[in-house]
C-alpha cells in the first residue's frame, strides 16, 4: 500500500491552509450572530471539518494505507463511545422521577 | 527469502525486523496512531466532563467565557494553523532529503510553537490578575454564577494539558532538528519527522475545538 508515496503537493498544503484560516474567521463571524441553540451546532460543525481535513491532509490519511485508516476511524470511534455512553447516563438521569442527589439536580 | 541469506547493503536506517523502508515506515505510522489513540481519548475526558457540566450550568460556562480574550485565543488559533503547514511543509520537504528546507521549516515551526506559548502566558497572566484562577488566586469581581469555578478549572486544565502537549511538542522538534543537523534522515529515511509531524497536527486538533468551546461562548452570554 505505502510502496510508493503519493503526498499531497505544495499547493494542496496552501489550499488546505487557507481553508484553515477562513473557517477560522468563520466561526468566530458566526459567533457573534444570534442563532438561538444553533451557534453551538455550527461552531462545532466547523471545528469537525477543520479537524477533517487536518486528518486527511495534513496527517497525510487521504494518501495512507487501509490499516492507517483503520487506526484513525478507530481513534474517532472510541471517543464517539466516550461520549455518547457519558451522556446517555446524565442526560437520562431524572427521567424516571427518582430522587437523586441535589448535587446532580 | 533467499536473497536475504546473500551479503547486500543494509539501508541506512533500516531496522532488522523490517522487509524494507516503506514497511518500516508504515509501522511508525500505525504506532504513533496507535499512540494516538490514546491521546483522543485522554483529552476526550476533558470533552465529556466540559459536555455533561456546560449542559448542567450553561450560565456559568457562557459567563465564565465572556472573560476570555478572543482576539489573544484567535491570533493562538492561526499561529498554530501556520505552525501546521510549516510542519507539513517540513514533512513534504523530508521526501526528498533536503536537510536545509527541513531546518528551516521546523525553526519557523517551532518558533510559531514558542509565539503560541508566549501569548498563552499573557493570557494566564491576566486571569491570575482578575483572581480567576479556582483554588489559587479566586476573588472575581462583583457577581458571579457559584459554578464559575467549575468552568475555569477546566479552562486550566484542558489549556493547561494543551500548553504542556506543546511544551512536549517543541522539546521532540529540538531532537528532530539536531538529527537533521546531523544528516541523520534521508530521502529514504525520515519516518520521525513524518511521525514527529503526526504529533503536531494532532496538537493543533486539540486547539481547534478547545477554541469556539471555551472562547466562543461568551458572546452568547444573553441568552
Amino acid at each position: 500500500m505505502a510502496d510508493h508515496h503519493h503526498g499531497p503537493t505544495v499547493r494542496i498544503y496552501l489550499a488546505v491552509f487557507a481553508a484553515l484560516m477562513f473557517f477560522t474567521v468563520l466561526t468566530v463571524w458566526v459567533a457573534y450572530r444570534d442563532l438561538g441553540p444553533f451557534n453551538d451546532v455550527v461552531a462545532l460543525g466547523i471545528a469537525c471539518t477543520k479537524a477533517t481535513i487536518v486528518i486527511l491532509f495534513f496527517m497525510h490519511v487521504k494518501y495512507a494505507s487501509r490499516l492507517t485508516w483503520l487506526m484513525a476511524g478507530a481513534g474517532v470511534l472510541f471517543l464517539l463511545i466516550l461520549f455518547a455512553f457519558a451522556m446517555a447516563d446524565y442526560v437520562s438521569r431524572g427521567w424516571l422521577g427518582i430522587p437523586v442527589s441535589h448535587y446532580l439536580q | 527469502m533467499a536473497d536475504h541469506a546473500a551479503h547486500r547493503d543494509h539501508p541506512h536506517g533500516l531496522a532488522h525486523q523490517f522487509e524494507d523502508m516503506p514497511q518500516q515506515k508504515e509501522s511508525a505510522v500505525i504506532g504513533m496512531w496507535s499512540f494516538l489513540i490514546t491521546e483522543i481519548l485522554f483529552f476526550g475526558g476533558f470533552f465529556a466532563t466540559y459536555l455533561i457540566y456546560r449542559s448542567y450550568y450553561p450560565y456559568a460556562f457562557f459567563e465564565g467565557s465572556s472573560h476570555l480574550d478572543i482576539l489573544l485565543g484567535g491570533i493562538n488559533t492561526a499561529v498554530l494553523i501556520v505552525s501546521s503547514l510549516t510542519m507539513a511543509m517540513a514533512v513534504h520537504e523530508s521526501h526528498s532529503g533536503n536537510k536545509k528546507r527541513i531546518m528551516v521549516y521546523l525553526i519557523l515551526t517551532g518558533i510559531l510553537g514558542l509565539t503560541f506559548l508566549v501569548i498563552k502566558y499573557f493570557e494566564y497572566s491576566s486571569k491570575v490578575e482578575h483572581g480567576l484562577v479556582p483554588g489559587l488566586v479566586w476573588h472575581p469581581h462583583g457577581e458571579y454564577s457559584p459554578q464559575l469555578a467549575l468552568f475555569f478549572s477546566l479552562y486550566f486544565g484542558m489549556t493547561g494539558m494543551h500548553a504542556l502537549h506543546m511544551v512536549v511538542g517543541i522539546g521532540l522538534l529540538t531532537w528532530v532538528f539536531v538529527k537533521t543537523a546531523q544528516g541523520t534522515y534521508t530521502a529514504e529515511y525520515n519516518a520521525p519527522i513524518e511521525i514527529f509531524g503526526l504529533y503536531w497536527h494532532f496538537v493543533d486538533i486539540v486547539w481547534i475545538f478547545l477554541f469556539p468551546l471555551l472562547y466562543l461562548l461568551g458572546t452568547q452570554g444573553g441568552h
